[in-house]
């Protein structure tokens, strides 16, 4: 058993001579151009949801101003578990990115940590808030208000009296979605129930699918999810149901989902509550290249500035005419939508 | 004896290396550069003070996993409910340093992690329980129990530890923290911690525990035959459940010291802890050896540290990392499968040896 602690030995001496020779210099990158990179949460790119669209909108933003992805220019890196968020941000700090995107409320600690001990860096949380530091912009989109709409939307579609709601996991950012659907159901028709599961993860397309067949089973004929991955599950036994001659529908998430619900024999996406993560990147990332990073601020996205909205992918006229109806009194501030 | 030894050195390295030429390849195959990549990779696990911090923080719970999954695997057992048991460790220590902050300062962190590792372990016990009495398969028990503990964190992170309204509890005070301003200075602001030096420690025990006591030997002597064992006057049902016990407290202190030393909180999480995982196949590559997972761990650590930088400094998606790491146990168990071809050919009478030892 020599060998390998011979070994160890040796490299441990490896890595404290590297160590002491290691490059410690914290230079200013030389304003030329602004950079930024984005950190993802558990998810990868192209989760086809937060982290991608938050990735297009970067991606939109570096080739507007004719910058490369790497050094120097716009970048992403990926987590594959919580313990890689503060090794990816520091990465970035020390490639010298100067406004870095964090997505997510799992990254809360990292950026308050990385914020305390680099202020020359911006730092944006997505959908979280992360307080007292002028260089931490906290980033909100008021999903209670699009949510809002897709309860009218289904609430003036469904034939049953009964819809449902299918989260992925039951955390706020995710309740802020039921809570809105519920309203906006009620508003319209207070006798209609609203059926409430989560799939307790957002990747596991097969739960969804159990469960969104177990509520069109029970009765329920329009689904909202906000299930991310997992809400596959939901379109996929819409489409069952609609083989065997149920009218149901599905109401997307996040962006337009209409793609997701095309099938044989037509399509089952009736609207999506659409955030856009990528134009909320885009605008910050702009604000910080024009010395206005809003610091220390809560920017929220809303109905109002299109940040959050309802798309029609299959609405019939009249529930069409009460979604614009109802959008109006919601920008107006005729009606507030609880988020809680 | 010397011929086993060079063997189990010398297969591990060529499945390395095989491992990163086929990382190579792929790279080759898709337009990357091999050498720069890996260039970055070596920097960014190794170059500065601040690397080999995170490389070292990083190999912590890796190490524990490992020696988790070891332990079950000598006695003959196939714990896949590290991630589990990490995480009940995590939660338990974060429970009790938060609960119990009033505590004074070093006895809070040791009530702390005993009381994370013995949630693991009490997690393991139950696949151990059921394994020995009712002989149900500790396979499935463990990988169940995975997803109950992450719905039970889940559930009492949300409902119990969260203020309303967010999804992580509070931080831990700072005198339950492992980290340190020394080891943060050492390592230019690095999350190095304590836990690190523990888990060596804690390497040396399960070492000696394997090679040096009766215990250790009953242990193996299960794993190799269990019907000889009971027939040599073993208790096998202890053993198992000891066995089982033993592999969650590892586990669970893994989690119990990352989350003391690293994440400081938890939170509410998308999907099981992949650290679970990833020590089985630290394990594996050193064949269950608790110095050799020292190694393999850090091999692994820096792998995924430095794997980091591949994206940032040049424009091969981390992932590679991944099929790198693929490849490597890949050969390993390739290499099982030649063992077992060889074996094939040897075995009209090994099983004397068994008695023999």
């Amino acid at each position: 058993m020599k060998r390998p602690t011979a070994v160890a030995a040796v490299l441990m001496t490896f890595g404290l001579i590297l160590g002491g020779c290691g490059n410690h210099g914290h230079q200013t990158a030389s304003k030329t151009q602004h950079t930024a990179a984005l950190v993802t949460d558990g998810g990868g790119i192209d989760d086809k949801s937060f982290n991608q669209s938050a990735w297009e909108g970067l991606q939109k933003w570096g080739k507007h101003r004719h910058l490369k992805k790497g050094i120097g220019g716009y970048n992403y890196v990926q987590s594959s578990s919580d313990a890689d968020f503060m090794p990816n941000i520091n990465k970035l700090i020390k490639a010298k990115y100067q406004t870095i995107f964090a997505l997510g409320y799992t990254l809360n600690t990292a950026v308050d940590t990385a914020a305390k001990q680099n202020p020359q860096t911006n730092f944006a949380i997505i959908d979280s808030i992360v307080p007292h530091h002028n260089n931490v912009t906290s980033v909100q989109f008021k999903t209670e208000q699009s949510s809002y709409l897709a309860g009218v939307a289904a609430a003036k579609t469904t034939k049953t009296k009964k819809v449902g709601f299918i989260g992925g996991v039951k955390s706020n950012v995710i309740t802020t979605f039921e809570r809105g659907f519920t309203q906006g159901v009620h508003a319209v028709d207070p006798s209609i129930k609203v059926d409430v599961k989560y799939v307790g993860a957002f990747t596991k397309a097969d739960v969804g699918k159990s469960l969104a067949s177990a509520m069109f089973n029970n009765g329920a004929d329009i689904i909202f999810h906000a299930a991310g991955g997992s809400g596959a599950g939901v379109f996929s036994a819409a489409k069952d149901n609609r083989k065997n001659n149920k009218k149901v529908w599905v109401i997307g998430v996040d962006q337009d989902q209409k793609a997701d619900g095309q099938y044989s024999g037509g399509n089952v996406t009736l609207a999506s509550a659409i955030k856009k993560v990528d134009t909320a990147v885009e605008d910050i990332a702009d604000k910080a290249d024009q010395k206005k990073f809003p610091g220390n601020k809560i920017v929220t996205y809303d109905l109002k500035g299109k940040g959050v909205d309802l798309i029609n992918d299959n609405l019939s006229v009249s529930a069409q005419k009460a979604v614009q109806e109802y959008r109006q009194k919601i920008i107006k501030g005729q009606i507030m939508v609880k988020s809680k | 004896m010397n011929c086993k030894k060079y063997s189990a050195l010398v297969f591990p390295l060529m499945s390395i290396v095989s491992g990163f030429v086929v990382g190579a390849i792929i790279m080759l195959v898709f337009g990357y550069d091999p050498l720069q990549n890996y260039g970055n990779l070596l920097v960014g696990s190794f170059g500065g003070a601040y690397s080999i911090g995170e490389t070292l923080r990083n190999m912590t719970p890796l190490i524990l996993t490992a020696l988790g999954f070891a332990v079950s695997s000598k006695a003959g057992f196939f714990n896949i409910g590290g991630s589990g048991q990490y995480l009940m460790g995590w939660f338990g220590a974060v429970v009790v340093a938060l609960k119990w902050s009033w505590l004074p300062g070093w006895f809070l962190i040791i009530v702390s992690i005993m009381s994370g590792a013995l949630l693991g372990g009490v997690w393991s016990a139950i696949a151990g329980l059921l394994r020995a009495y009712c002989g149900t398969s500790e396979v499935i028990t463990t990988i169940m129990l995975n997803y109950v503990a992450l719905y039970f964190v889940n559930f009492a992170v949300k409902n119990w530890l969260a203020a309303q309204g967010h999804d992580s509890s509070a931080t831990i005070t700072a005198k339950a923290s492992l980290r340190s301003p020394l080891l943060a200075s050492l390592t230019s602001n690095s999350t190095l911690h304590w836990g690190f030096i523990l888990a060596l420690l804690v390497c040396l025990i399960i070492w000696i525990y394997f090679n040096r006591t009766r215990a250790g030997f009953e242990l193996r002597s299960i794993g190799l035959n269990e019907r000889a064992a009971q027939y040599a006057g073993m208790n096998v049902r202890k053993t198992i459940i000891l066995a089982m016990l033993i592999s969650g407290i590892l586990a669970g202190l893994g989690g119990a010291l990352d989350g003391l030393g690293n994440f400081q909180n938890i939170s509410v999480s998308n999907s099981l802890p992949q650290v679970g995982y990833d020590g089985m196949a630290v394990a594996i590559l050193a064949s269950y050896n608790p110095l050799g997972i020292i190694l393999s761990s850090l091999l692994f650590s820096a792998l995924q540290i430095g794997g980091m930088s591949m994206s940032v400094y040049s424009n091969a998606p981390t992932e590679i990392v991944s099929i790198v790491t693929g490849s490597i146990i890949f050969f390993i168990a390739i290499k099982y499968a030649f063992e077992i071809i060889l074996k094939k050919y040897k075995l009209s009478y090994p099983k004397f040896n068994i008695a023999g030892k």
